[in-house]
């Protein structure tokens, strides 16, 4: 236990400012979530192994002597890819299928991932370097690395690029019709097929960035893409589906809650209690609900 | 019970007196077994018959393994100082000492997990589906990573369960443990089979079909609900402690709550065999153990890429398991009259 932060104002200032930095990067994760998940009606636990391999293709990068924020732009491509690949190989056939089959499935690709990766590049935690340096404010009190600044930067940059095409294009408007009634849309001459490939392409795309972004800002290793997928699924059941402000806001919180669970608590509690708080919230809503007779559907 | 059953039931159980002296090497392993039918045919209840499908019956495994190896080392010695020294072993259990603490330690490791259950199951179990199933991974995993942050159980080193005293013979610790997990699986199959005769398994079937329409029909469905969730939770707790002892040592995410193993292992053996029914968690966990122990010894190292693609496999070309697929085929065996006439006619249809 330590409570410093609460002696010192500059540390909630730090906390807040890494926090709502890190919140973006979440935010942009769980947007990928509450896309498949509206449209395709799938939970998808391999999310965070989708992510820290976005992060290791960055890393590569970084390893050949290429920039790895270049790794923005090349790990978003190959995921696509990936993406559509996993789709074609799984996804699909656990589409029209009851929620906790898709569950189920994407554990193993989950475990798949873990595995693979672990063998292709090893269970050492990884970092790479950007060379950004750090911004110092309130008198030095505050350390902001550039990177993360950087990360928060293309975060919202991709997340707003991604609203505009949903909202403009042909293929945006197809998968926002199939996320209301993916019945009518095919009668009315959408190809759902093709469109939930692509979804499931962009999500994975979406998860690329998050991945690269990370490598650059923070650390990753095979093993730590469960507390992603965890994050992504609480963000989501906070804001609700569809609802991106929320989305935002709800991983700005999450990442201040973090950082002063890691403050308070120490570090090895950080990922139990975001766990933990993923339980809490089930709870509370729950309760709420049960209130009017209802449940969590 | 019928005379092919009482033939079948005595046939198993002189195997399984047998065992442990027919195939000396296999003990452990047929240990391991022992444990994992326990484990999937507990899960089955809540999963299979009631439609609860947890991630979380790891919280209550982990949790017997810890109390029964904390009660074992509490009762003689401090618990403190005995992990901290680690491997090391500065204190020996008699053998009246260990035997003495593994009964109680059994007794606690499966009576707290059944009231942590009892305890926490009127908040967990009033959310449905897939927000249960993924609320139930959240407890198991965030048990292992605060386990993992708790000094007096050892924290990241592990724990060292008490070692097995010098009895004379080099044999007695593997047939100690084989003979414990197989009467502790016997004690499953009987309490499981006597539930499944009841109403009380009606009940459970009635949630999983429809719950509001249950509930509607006057059935109190939370606390039937809890009351399944407690019998799983009570064997787990009961499998946990055993396996603490058989492997010897604890570690908080790779051994205990190893929600992405053997957390996923129950689910995956009792929809190999068949979720819903008696035999079919029994007939998934020993396939699956030897699928396992085969890949872990010929393809070591790519065991857990095996282990992704057959979980893929399974759940998506197999989920009604062995027995489902049994009782499409021979629906006479299972006591469903075939009129032959409409049979024939669906076989054309499909």
């Amino acid at each position: 236990m330590d409570f410093m932060v609460f002696q010192y104002p500059m540390i909630t200032v730090q906390a807040c400012l890494d926090g709502i930095l890190l919140g973006i990067l979440f935010a942009l994760i769980a947007y990928g979530m509450a896309l498949q998940w509206g449209v395709m009606n799938i939970i998808n636990i391999a999310q965070g192994d989708l992510v820290i391999l976005g992060g290791y293709i960055a890393y590569f990068m970084y390893l050949y002597g290429i920039h790895p924020a270049w790794g923005v732009i090349v790990a978003p491509v190959i995921m696509y890819f990936l993406g559509v690949l996993i789709y074609k190989l799984v996804i699909n056939k656990v589409v029209d299928r009851d929620l906790f089959i898709s569950i189920l499935a994407t554990f193993g690709i989950s475990i798949l991932f873990m595995q693979l990766m672990n063998f292709a590049f090893g269970a050492d935690v990884v970092l790479a370097n950007s060379d950004y340096g750090t911004t110092m404010l309130f008198n030095n009190n505050v350390v902001l690395p550039n990177s993360k600044l950087f990360s928060a930067f293309i975060s919202i940059l991709f997340a707003i690029c991604l609203v505009i095409y949903m909202k403009k294009s042909k293929l945006g408007r197809a998968i926002r019709a199939t996320a209301q009634n993916a019945r009518a849309a095919k009668i009315l001459g959408v190809d759902t097929e093709k469109v939930y490939a692509a979804t499931f392409g962009i999500n994975a795309a979406l998860c690329g960035v998050a991945g690269a972004l990370i490598s650059i800002t923070f650390t990753i290793h095979p093993y730590m893409g469960l507390p992603y997928t965890i994050r992504s699924f609480m963000i989501v059941i906070v804001a609700g589906l569809g609802n991106l402000p929320g989305v935002a806001m709800s991983g700005m919180g999450l990442g201040v809650f973090e950082e002063f669970a890691d403050y308070i608590l120490g570090t090895e509690f950080r990922i139990g209690s975001v766990f933990l708080l993923l339980v809490l919230i089930l709870v509370y809503r729950r309760f709420k609900l049960s209130r009017k007779r209802e449940y969590l559907k | 019970m019928n005379k092919n059953n009482l033939i079948l039931y005595s046939g198993i159980l002189i195997f399984g007196l047998a065992a442990p002296f027919l195939f000396p090497a296999f003990k452990v392993q047929l240990s391991i077994l022992c444990v994992l039918i326990v484990l999937a045919t507990t899960w089955n209840i809540q999963g299979g018959e009631m439609g609860y499908n947890s991630f979380g019956n790891i919280l209550f495994y982990g949790l017997g393994m810890y109390l029964c190896a904390s009660v074992q080392v509490g009762m003689f010695f401090p618990l403190a100082e005995w992990t901290e020294s680690g491997g090391e072993k500065t204190f020996v259990h008699t053998p009246a000492q260990f035997f003495q603490g593994m009964a109680v330690g059994l007794v606690v490791a499966a009576i707290v997990p059944t009231i942590i259950a009892g305890l926490i199951g009127y908040s967990i179990l009033g959310l449905r589906g897939h927000y249960f199933a993924i609320c139930t991974l959240g407890l198991g995993v965030a048990a292992g990573e605060i386990s993992g942050g708790i000094e007096i159980i050892g924290a990241g080193q592990g724990f060292t369960t008490p070692p097995f005293p010098d009895v004379g013979s080099l044999e007695a610790r593997g047939e100690f443990f084989y003979f414990l997990s197989f009467f502790t699986l016997i004690l499953t199959f009987i309490a499981v089979r006597s539930i499944y005769s009841t109403r009380f398994k009606l009940i459970l079937n009635a949630i999983r079909d429809n719950e509001d329409k249950a509930e509607a029909m006057g059935i109190e469905t939370m606390k039937y609900k809890i009351i399944g969730w407690m019998i799983s939770a009570f064997f787990c707790g009961l499998a946990g402690g055993i396996m603490g002892g058989l492997v010897g040592y604890i570690d908080s995410t790779d051994v205990a709550f190893d929600g992405r193993e053997m957390g996923v292992f129950m689910v995956l053996m009792a929809i190999l065999g068949g979720k819903g029914t008696l035999w079919g968690p029994i007939i998934g966990a020993t396939i699956f153990h030897i699928f396992k122990e085969g890949f872990w010894t010929f393809f070591l190292g790519w065991q857990y890429v095996a282990l992704g693609v057959l979980i893929v496999v399974i759940v998506i070309y197999f989920p009604e398991g062995i027995m489902g697929w049994l009782r499409e085929k021979y629906p006479e065996r299972f006591g469903e009259v075939v009129d032959e006439k409409d049979h024939k006619a669906q076989v054309e249809l499909k």
